[in-house]
């Protein structure tokens, strides 16, 4: 009796280690990186990375202005398409997808959630840059919005999903049609999570780099209007990352840096956004 | 008829006025809901079987019953929220003030037939918003103010949350949030007020308000109240159903279906037997 006791006491202790030491093991992966990250960034970076252009090789200094601008504009253009098209492709599969049709669409945007995005890079070298036979931020902003499509469609679903039926039966025993009823009861219960989902979905495609290499190229100048080719956050990294240069090395630490800190802003802003409890909860 | 006892009796029961009872009234200018024939199912499974049943207007009628028989399907056949969901089919007639529901556009109906649910549930946003939320989509812009005082008042909220109208609604008590669920009904002036049990979620304080507050609205409305607590149907109805299986047993003025009820299963129902 004793015996199996120990033996159960010896398996808890060594199985509670195990799963330990395995969560050590992938936090500290992830501290390391970050700590590599900003060790190695945070040398390299100063003003001028945020407001000047990138200086030729051999010449030192110089920074990544174009490439902020470059991102900010390319996620403008995919937050255009990838909200709307995820709102409205959420609401339909939450409030009217029959069984069929809602059972197709989720599989269709599971399908594209698991399509490598270089293929949807490819997508848009089709059909924007071969037609148009420039590379532009037009068609980098338009493979990140298609990207962005299923994460942005299924958790506004999932939130508009969680609303309390009776809220919507209130609405309708009123005297609101359908549409009414989602637009101004269901949709604003909702939209703390929708906002949180949309930008996830953002910052997921903000460090997107395989798409951007043949829509979006680069550019070591400012990029005027949609149709120039652009220079990016994700991409400068890339290139600078395997130019033969030490400079460059540090540049591209130093970018690493400003796109990790402002996924990582945009996650923790959204979890706090999230945590404030949605109110039907607080009955 | 045998008499048994029943705490029913021992409360004060509102009598039917008179020229109010359903035939009197038929006679003149007809019941205010005429249900007749209907059938529900859902899917396969049939839900009411063959329901007549006459609602007077100005009266407070009860549907009792145990649960799942049927008795909050057939409120919500009154206000066609039936249709919201999926599958369900329905055979019979429905006639409001003689005019049949069915050929009515449903926002019309719920304009005139309003409902207030079995847990209080008041929309996100501010108090104010609330109540005048049906006027707004109705298409109302003038004095909304007014109508909103207007409907807090009737409903007993206005001097408790006269200071906090633009506060959200989630602030107030559960019985708070259920008078002002009335409220918001009552703001579109409807002829009928349908309640799905509305004190089960409530305290007995709380619950005595909303009845007191019943008995006052039903001088302008015509009210229809399921309930499963039957000294609640007998304390505020005029009339009383009482369903089973998705069949009306009998109906009647209330003081004769808990004091006389005609048929052995009401009588085993209100004095507790089964249900």
């Amino acid at each position: 009796m004793n015996l199996r006791a120990n033996w159960r006491k010896l398996i808890n202790v060594v199985m509670l280690g195990l799963s330990g030491m395995c969560t050590l093991l992938a936090v500290s992966l992830l501290l390391f990186i970050l700590g590599y990250l900003v060790w190695q960034g945070g040398t390299a970076i100063n003003w001028a990375f945020f407001t000047e252009l990138p200086k030729p090789v051999g010449e030192p200094g110089g920074g990544m202005a174009n490439a902020i601008v470059g991102s900010a504009k390319l996620l403008l253009l995919a937050a255009l398409i990838g909200i709307p098209v995820g709102l409205l492709g959420g609401i339909y599969l939450a409030e009217f997808g029959g069984r069929t049709w809602s059972f197709l669409l989720r599989y269709a945007t599971d399908l594209l959630n698991g399509t490598p995005s270089i293929v949807i890079g490819l997508l848009a070298y089709g059909i924007l840059v071969m037609p148009m036979r420039q590379f532009s931020t037009l068609a980098g902003g338009f493979a990140l919005g298609v990207i962005m499509i299923p994460t942005a469609l299924r958790t506004a679903e999932e939130f508009l999903q969680s609303v309390p039926r009776p809220l919507r039966e209130a609405a309708m025993a009123l005297g609101a049609s359908r549409w009414k009823t989602i637009a101004t009861v269901v949709v604003p219960a909702a939209l703390p999570g929708i906002v949180t989902g949309m930008l996830l979905g953002l910052a997921r495609i903000a460090g997107e780099t395989a798409p951007l290499l043949f829509t979006a190229f680069s550019n070591r100048f400012w990029s005027p209007g949609w149709i120039q080719p652009t220079a990016s956050l994700p991409v400068m990294i890339y290139t600078y990352a395997i130019a033969p240069y030490e400079d460059w090395h540090r540049q591209a630490w130093a970018a690493g840096l400003v796109l990790l800190a402002l996924i990582l802003i945009v996650n923790v802003g959204t979890r706090i956004l999230l945590s404030r409890r949605t109110p039907w909860e607080r009955l | 008829m045998n008499q048994f006892p029943n705490p029913a009796t021992a409360l004060p029961k509102p009598i039917p006025r008179e020229g109010n009872s359903a035939q009197a009234s038929a006679g003149k200018t007809g019941p205010k809901i005429q249900v007749s024939r209907l059938n529900l199912f859902y899917g396969e499974k049939q839900a009411l079987h063959d329901v007549h049943l006459e609602i007077a207007a100005n009266c407070i009628t009860a549907v009792i019953g145990p649960s799942g028989c049927g008795k909050s399907t057939l409120l919500r056949t009154l206000n066609r929220m039936y249709e919201t969901i999926r599958s369900v089919r329905l055979e019979g007639e429905i006639l409001l003030d003689g005019e049949n529901i069915f050929g009515l556009d449903v926002t019309s109906l719920r304009r005139r037939v309003g409902m207030v649910f079995q847990k209080p549930n008041p929309f996100p946003k501010s108090i104010f918003e609330n109540v005048a939320y049906g006027l707004r989509i109705n298409g109302y812009k003038n004095s909304l103010a007014e109508s909103v005082e207007k409907s807090l008042r009737r409903a007993a909220l206005w001097e408790e949350v006269k200071d906090q109208l633009r506060k959200s609604a989630y602030i107030l008590s559960g019985g708070q949030q259920q008078r002002l669920c009335i409220a918001r009904a009552i703001a579109l002036e409807p002829e009928v007020i349908l309640m799905d049990e509305p004190c089960s979620a409530l305290d007995p304080a709380s619950t005595g308000r909303i009845e007191d507050l019943m008995l006052e609205l039903k001088e302008r409305y015509t009210i229809v109240i399921v309930t499963h607590n039957m000294q609640q149907a007998a304390r505020v109805s005029d009339w009383t159903a009482f369903l089973s299986q998705g069949r009306l047993i009998e109906f009647g003025a209330t003081p004769d279906i808990f004091t006389r009820p005609k048929k052995r299963e009401t009588e085993d129902y209100v004095t507790g037997k089964f249900g």
